[in-house]
């Protein structure tokens, strides 16, 4: 009757994936629900353990510095062995995309904003633009896709005090594409190698480009574009660019939607599909049935429509104020699934601090957890003894603030699909 | 067609009458308090459309985009942020109507699933498709030109018209597929042979403008009504357990063995069926901008439909965009008695099996003799969560293989690849579907939607089964 699983993941972003894998791993027969495709589409796709310290300074070894994380942060919780064992996960469903797993140290990655980014593993494709290396850069934006200023990036990196020489320069992305055309339009473009019309009459698209960018290299050792370059074949694109301008090319990574994160969703659902992690998608889930503290069932919402399904164990992977997993009104702040407790302030002044940027409670908001990821109610007994906590939903890390976000959720979700797995 | 403020005292619906509401047109509280916010039907309740209480949730981060197929393919069309959010931006500006390229957007949905702020693309898009149909009414333009004095500007109203007309009437002609395929069950074999003479489709191209690269589905010598009728109608009687058949236009007139498959699976594991009166879901017609014809064939189906469940029935259908329409779209346009009821107790017919029998237990005892199937998930599956459910299901079955062929779009979306102007660009999206059908080991196609199938066949010169078929081979 009905369906039934061993594990049941709620929640489809990096900590939800995480966690179905290494249930589906334990053997378990496992399945992933959720309202809406993985978030990766949105982040950058570059994969941050620890960027920065609580009291915001720069960390170079993200290892060393997990212990004097506070008691309550995930990290803490699970201990640096699975922060080890859920970056290994990744690296056998990433594979060649992705590089860092050669060393502990956190790499720098320019930005589209200009800045530079400590991260644990960052896809190949950024790989020549690390800002450690000494070659001159030259920048390539395009007119029509503002979020990406070159000159601009370039002036910052300058300030930011980078080894190398950086230009920026801004051209027309060759061809008659419409004034707004998506990232998507054009990287489609370069995958297939569209003919393009130009002035001097047809050519491809990646010829095109590289003879659009030529005149401006100028001695420069490297080519930085913004992340455009291919969606399904974005090696041969870059092998295409750098063999015709004779420097390496690479990708800055861009705001949403982000072409590096939809690359990573891709290698993500082929994983999940080598384990037969089960999948539903397109609803959210919205209520749950239980009795003697131990969760039977998820029931997911269509119009008013109810559809359970059933498990043994689940994960809590909803993310969190951005993935909608925590949420919050003038009131409070709730765990809308399973309604958690999530430990806050009562004074809803004490939610925030008065600097914009200043060291906001709310951006640690999230469900408390036990050692074994148990969401813990308000008087710090276990929630529901077959209920697992992981990413974003987990409170006591600021990820935006600590650059944590994907490492965080590759850990707990490791340990949480673990501990689910063995548990049935 | 000004905007009115939507602050005022409108009426509250019958159906959903406890609701609250977006009255003063902000919603703004958060997700924790959802019923407060935007309620598309208390929208419709005034004549005026309106698409702004999606468009304040939309921060413009464009990950609809990425996931658009015609977008991708087509350079002229902006895509369904444009279409959403920003289509409202502009109408706020004086002189402002519909733009145009909505009518682009082949009504696939695919946007509605990326968008992590939740705003409600589709259903945005159908109102502005409606509100630009409404608004080709150029007589009253031609009028109001002519009244402040500039005849020449009526002129080319009148001039634009004509060419507007034509495609209208295509447009009606394809939304309005069940009344052609009505005439044409009459004579299937006539109408088989004169729906695809070659004459005859080059004059519908040139005048039309329905392309003559397509084969017209051929027609079933008997319905499935007819069939139903000389069967005697359902063969279990049981109060217990009854579902109506949504049969749709496609099972009824060409694909009569999906019907036919779905009742006898239905029998063998004891219920009884019911086929009540309907017309079409109505979804050529929204994709069409026809809200007015959609909601007419809404009408009928509602009220038959929760004429059934009141008679202890569940609703199910066989094609993924009825079930679609039946859930979503209905209760999203329109305000009807019933319709929450309808929308709450429709399922897709493997979906509705699955959830009430145990029927992974029953493939996994079955075996077949059906081989390899390349499978394509329809675009109003995955909105329904129902995308990788046939794959699932057949895992365990043995005799018969399922690949999923990728997640792309087929690029037919309904009447979509039916127009000459789209057909290239509808190819050009199902692409990536024949390559991976054809890469896949399967010779033979799988999918629930009678449209897609279409395409694939078109495509791959494969045949195309649906899963029901595969369902009955296996259980009955
Ligand atoms: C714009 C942006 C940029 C980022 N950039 C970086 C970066 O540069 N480096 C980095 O390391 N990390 C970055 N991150 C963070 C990282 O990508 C992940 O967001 C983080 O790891 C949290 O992952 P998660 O799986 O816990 O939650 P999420 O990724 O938020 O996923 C939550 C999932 O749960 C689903 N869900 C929510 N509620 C329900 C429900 N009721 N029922 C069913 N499903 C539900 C959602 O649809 C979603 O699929 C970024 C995030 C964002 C949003
Ligand atoms: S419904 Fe489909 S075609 Fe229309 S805008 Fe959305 S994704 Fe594009
Ligand atoms: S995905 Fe949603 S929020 Fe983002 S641009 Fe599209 S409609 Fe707006």
């Amino acid at each position: 009757m009905a369906i039934e699983d061993d594990v049941c993941v709620v929640g489809g972003g990096l900590a939800g994936m995480t966690s179905a894998i290494r249930a589906a791993r334990k053997g378990a027969r496992v399945r992933l629900v959720s309202h809406k495709k993985s978030t990766l589409r949105h982040a950058s796709g570059l994969v941050d353990v620890l960027g920065y310290t609580p009291d915001g300074e720069l960390v170079a070894e993200p290892f060393d510095a997990l212990s004097a994380l506070p008691e309550g942060h995930p990290y803490r919780r699970v201990g640096t062995d699975a922060v080890r064992a859920g970056l290994d996960l990744f690296d056998q469903v990433a594979g060649d995309a992705y590089r860092g797993n050669h060393t502990d140290t956190n790499a720098l990655v320019p930005t589209h904003g200009g800045t530079v980014k400590p991260t644990a593993r960052y896809p190949q494709s950024v790989a020549a633009g690390l800002a450690s290396r000494s070659e001159e850069t030259l920048f390539v934006g395009f007119e029509t896709l503002t979020a990406f200023d070159a000159p601009l990036a370039a002036d910052h990196l300058a300030a930011a005090g980078v080894p190398s020489r950086t230009r920026g320069v801004t051209v027309d992305f060759p061809g008659e594409f419409r004034a707004d055309s998506r990232v998507t339009r054009f990287a489609r473009a370069l995958d297939e190698n569209e003919t393009i019309e130009t002035t001097d009459g047809p050519t491809t698209a990646r010829r095109a480009l590289a003879a659009a960018v030529e005149p401006h290299l100028d001695g420069a050792g490297r080519v930085g574009f913004p992340a455009i370059l291919g969606e399904d074949e974005p090696s041969a694109v870059r092998t295409a660019l750098e063999t015709r301008l004779g420097v390496e090319a690479f990708e800055v990574p861009m705001g949403p939607p982000s072409l590096p994160g939809l690359r990573l969703e891709e290698l993500f659902d082929a994983a999940l599909d080598e384990w037969g992690v089960r999948r539903t998608t397109g609803n959210p889930v919205v209520d749950f049935e239980a009795d003697g503290g131990r969760i039977r069932a998820v029931y997911v919402d269509r119009n008013g429509q109810r559809t359970p399904f059933h498990a043994d164990q689940f994960v809590l992977a909803t993310g969190g104020l951005v993935g909608k997993g925590i949420d919050s009104d003038r009131t409070g702040v709730v765990e809308p699934v399973f309604d958690c407790h999530v430990p806050h302030p009562g004074d809803r002044y004490e939610w925030f601090a008065d600097e914009a940027f200043g060291d906001h409670p709310f951006a640690r908001f999230g469900v408390a957890v036990d050692d074994d990821l148990r969401p813990l109610d308000a008087g710090g007994g276990v929630e529901y003894g077959n209920l697992r906590a992981a990413g974003g939903v987990l409170g006591g890390a600021d990820f935006a603030a600590e650059k944590s976000g994907s490492g965080i959720s590759l850990a707990t979700g490791h340990a949480a699909g673990r501990a689910a797995g063995e548990a049935v | 067609m000004g905007q009115r403020d939507l602050a005022g005292d409108r009426p509250r619906c019958g159906s959903c009458g406890g609701r609250g509401g977006v009255i003063d047109g902000l919603p703004t509280m958060s997700d924790a308090d959802s019923t407060d916010e935007f309620e598309p039907v208390q929208v419709f309740e005034t004549t005026d459309m309106d698409l702004r209480p999606g468009s304040d949730d939309c921060y413009k981060c464009s990950t609809c985009d990425t996931s658009c197929p015609v977008a991708e393919v087509d350079d002229e069309f902006p895509g369904p942020k444009f279409q959403g959010p920003e289509q409202w931006r502009l109408k706020r500006k004086e002189g402002h109507a519909v733009d145009d390229s909505i009518t682009g957007c082949s009504n696939c949905m695919r946007c509605d699933d990326a968008c992590p702020s939740s705003v409600p693309l589709s259903q945005m898009h159908n109102t502005a498709r409606g509100e630009y149909v409404e608004s080709q009414r150029f007589g009253r333009e031609t009028l109001a030109a002519l009244r402040r004095g500039k005849p020449r500007e009526a002129l080319e109203i009148v001039d634009e018209g004509r060419q507007g007309l034509v495609e209208r009437v295509r447009n009606r002609i394809l939304a309005n597929y069940r009344t052609s395929a009505w005439f044409a069950s009459k004579m299937p074999r006539l109408a088989n042979r004169a729906m695809n003479f070659g004459p005859a489709r080059w004059l519908m191209e040139k005048t039309l403008g329905v392309t003559s690269e397509r084969e017209f589905p051929a027609f079933a010598e008997q319905t499935f009504r007819e069939w139903w009728a000389e069967r005697g109608g359902a063969h279990v009687e049981n109060p217990e357990q009854r579902v109506a058949y949504f049969h749709g236009c496609y099972s009824n007139f060409n694909t009569t063995e999906v019907g036919k498959a779905m009742v006898r699976v239905y029998e063998a594991f004891g219920y009884e069926v019911l086929v009540p009166p309907q017309q079409c879901s109505g979804t050529p017609m929204f994709a069409n901008g026809m809200l007015d014809d959609a909601r007419r064939h809404a009408e009928t189906n509602v009220a038959n439909l929760a004429a059934a469940i009141d008679g202890g029935a569940d609703v199910i259908a066989s094609c993924t965009s009825c079930s679609m329409a039946l859930r979503q779209e209905y209760p999203e346009l329109f305000d009807l008695d019933g319709i929450e009821s309808v929308a709450a107790h429709t399922y897709e017919a493997l979906e509705y099996l699955r959830l009430h029998e145990d029927l992974e237990g029953a493939l996994a005892e079955a075996d077949v003799d059906a081989g390899e199937f390349a499978y394509h998930a329809p675009c109003h599956a995955r909105n329904q969560g129902l995308d990788r459910q046939a794959i699932e299901l057949f895992a365990d079955l043995d005799g018969a293989t399922v690949e999923d062929v990728g997640d792309s779009c087929s690029g037919i979306s309904g009447t979509y690849g039916w127009k000459e102007e789209k057909y290239d660009y509808s190819m050009a999206i199902g692409e990536e579907m024949f390559e991976h059908m054809d890469a896949a080991d399967g010779e033979t196609g799988m999918t629930e939607c009678p449209t897609c199938a279409m395409q694939m066949e078109h495509g791959t010169g494969y045949e195309i089964r649906h899963p029901l078929e595969l369902l009955e081979e296996a259980l009955v």
